[in-house]
């Protein structure tokens, strides 16, 4: 008696299964982690409307010069009134001139947000890789090698955080006399302790897992293993605070240029250019309405990008990070 | 419960350690001279060391720490050299203020961040919760400085109906406290959603509507004091930057306290002044920290049992 056998497909002959061998084509017979991440962010409508704005906002700063319709710091006769004040917008009489007005010296705001996108960014990525560098690398040492260290770099990561952080900033520029560099230094050496804090709690949930262990048993070394083992697994996190990280240095340095001890003028800065505006606030409101606009536009952007990053790397990860 | 709290205050006791001594070392590296700064721009060189000499600033740093130490634990933080004034009764004269707007500030947070984020979870997937996550999201992303200018522009003086800055009523607290909480709000709002939305999934959620329990019931009896717990432990982490905020908030309204207090000594090198509100702030925090840490202590009884 013949009874029906199921056949598996890995027990068929090599020559009766299907003619694409297993994983050559994405979407055929099976999906790797990529390719889940990515359908999942091209289904998240908010995320990919962060990634555009993203790129919006990164292509303006790249090519603001060439955007600009003036030169942001000339000063135009025709942009000030008879007696001295900003002119609002002249798109409102039709005229291209000063799309969105002129500051107190008769520049034109239009071409000085465009310009101040580049120093944001600027600063923003390259504070928040700083602060994810030394987060990341903090944070993971301090889990895996235990003991002394663990409790002294923990320890410094709590004093630190103690401090209100715009307060460290504010100290910390003011002992080094402001510079675009020094911001960014700044910024960064104030912000890893948040990477550090998430990162030591995801390597303390690591560090006890079988295969660590099995490493450990042949041999390894904890340095090799934290780099060639763990930190892959912390890309994920890497990613997602690399993202949310810009969109609050962003705004860092914003307000330390708004209190006078970020970038100096005559680079223009969008929070600097609030500064300058909030004393004409009532005769001239666009002043700061407009540079605030776009920094609320840009950390907005990278936080919708954070967000969908996160949602899309490990959805078990939302409310914990 | 009181082990509890005494164990968490031994443990700040390092970390105000570390606190003191940062700061000291960070100011001892400032550029500019302290003795210099205090004898005015007029003084001859024998003026300046001398008074260098009688400040004590010509010792080695951890002989200038001790001796600062010291008379901090006699509440005694120095001579602000710019004001002629005590630091401790500078400090002391602010502290109310920046108080005022600190409760003023989490007020509005907690009462327009939660019942946002609580019907947002709620009401999830509907039209409601997605126009509030987004507006909670540009919340989050604004500037607190220029909320507090678009604020003072347009309910102080496009329609006049709060006074522009300064202090004095009640209704001078209005503005300032809507513009420090507004942004935390927004955050609260999201935190407390998706807190929420991690307990309604549940198993004993599910046994509580299983049971018949009405819906308002489970949300308030059984969904919130959990989902508050989280909550409870990222307001605390919250507390550095708040203050942070709090400062910018300072600036905009001329708001006269601890915050503008620490601007005013770091734009004009004001060493002892910079050091007493630094250290004041950061001891602000950790107590605030501590001080939540209770209150979780209270609400979880998990947390005071030692896990």
């Amino acid at each position: 008696m013949e009874i029906a056998q199921f056949e598996h497909p890995l027990q068929k002959s090599p020559e009766s299964r299907s003619p694409l061998p297993e994983g050559s084509v994405p979407g055929v017979g099976e999906v790797g982690y990529g390719m889940l991440v990515w359908r999942r962010i091209r289904r998240d409508r908010a995320a990919m409307l962060g990634a555009i704005l993203v790129l919006i906002i990164t292509l303006t700063a790249l090519f603001a010069s060439h955007l600009a319709p003036h030169d942001p710091a000339e000063q135009f006769r025709d942009g000030l009134t008879p007696d001295g004040q900003p002119i609002p917008s002249t798109l409102l009489h039709g005229s291209m001139r000063f799309p969105l007005g002129t500051d107190a010296n008769g520049r034109d705001l239009l071409s000085r947000i465009l310009l101040g996108a580049r120093v944001s960014l600027l600063v923003g990525v390259l504070a928040n890789t700083l602060a994810v560098s030394l987060g990341t690398m903090i944070g993971s040492v301090a889990a895996f090698f235990r003991g002394n260290i663990e409790s002294l770099l923990m320890r410094f990561t709590d004093v630190m955080m103690a401090f209100p952080t715009l307060l460290l900033a504010m100290t910390l520029v003011a002992i080094l006399k402001p510079s675009i560099w020094i911001i960014i230094v700044v910024i960064g050496a104030v912000y890893w302790t948040w990477i550090s804090r998430v990162v030591y709690s995801q390597v303390v949930a690591l560090r006890d897992r079988d295969f660590v262990t099995a490493t450990r048993a042949l041999g390894a070394g904890r340095l090799f293993i934290v780099i060639r083992h763990i930190l892959p697994q912390l890309i994920p996190t890497i990613i997602v605070w690399g993202t949310l990280g810009i969109a609050t240095n962003v705004m860092l340095e914003a307000s330390l240029s708004y209190l006078g001890i970020g970038v100096q003028p005559p680079t223009p800065s969008w929070g600097g250019m609030i500064q300058q505006g909030q004393s004409f606030y009532r005769s001239a409101p666009w002043l700061v309405i407009f540079p605030g606009l776009a920094i609320m536009l840009t950390v907005f952007a990278f936080n919708l990008l954070g967000d969908g990053l996160r949602d899309a790397l490990d959805p078990t990860l939302r409310g914990r990070m | 419960m009181w082990t509890y709290l005494a164990r968490r205050i031994a443990q700040t006791i390092p970390v105000l350690f570390g606190i003191s001594v940062l700061t000291f070392v960070l100011i001892y590296y400032l550029p500019a001279d302290p003795a210099r700064m205090y004898a005015g721009p007029s003084a001859t060189v024998e003026t300046v060391m001398r008074i260098r000499h009688e400040l004590g600033l010509d010792q080695p740093l951890w002989v200038q720490y001790i001796r600062y130490m010291e008379r901090v634990l006699h509440g005694d933080l120095g001579f602000s050299y710019r004001k002629q004034i005590a630091v401790t009764t500078l400090i002391l004269s602010r502290i109310p203020y920046t108080l005022a707007l600190t409760l003023g500030g989490v007020f509005v947070e907690l009462a327009i961040g939660l019942p946002v984020g609580i019907a947002s979870a709620v009401a999830r997937g509907r039209w409601a919760d997605r126009v509030g996550m987004f507006i909670a999201l540009l919340g989050v992303s604004a500037p607190p400085f220029w909320l507090g200018l678009l604020l003072l522009y347009g309910l102080g003086y496009l329609i006049p109906i709060f006074p522009l800055g300064g202090t004095g009523t009640p209704a001078h607290l209005v503005l300032p406290a809507l513009t420090a909480g507004l942004g935390g709000a927004a955050w609260y709002a999201r935190m407390m959603r998706s807190s929420m939305l991690d307990i309604l999934s549940t198993d004993f959620i599910r046994t509580a509507r299983a049971k018949g329990l009405a819906q308002f019931k489970v949300i308030f009896r059984h969904v919130l004091p959990n989902a508050l717990n989280p909550i409870i432990t990222m307001a605390g982490m919250d507390i550095p930057w708040f203050i942070g905020g709090v400062v910018l908030v300072e600036r905009v309204f001329n708001w006269p306290g601890l915050g503008r207090l620490a601007v005013e000594a770091i734009e004009t090198v004001d060493v002892p002044l910079i050091l007493g509100t630094v250290i004041v702030t950061a001891l602000v925090v950790v107590v605030s920290g501590i001080l939540i840490d209770v209150v979780q202590g209270l609400v979880d009884p998990r947390i005071r049992h030692g896990r």
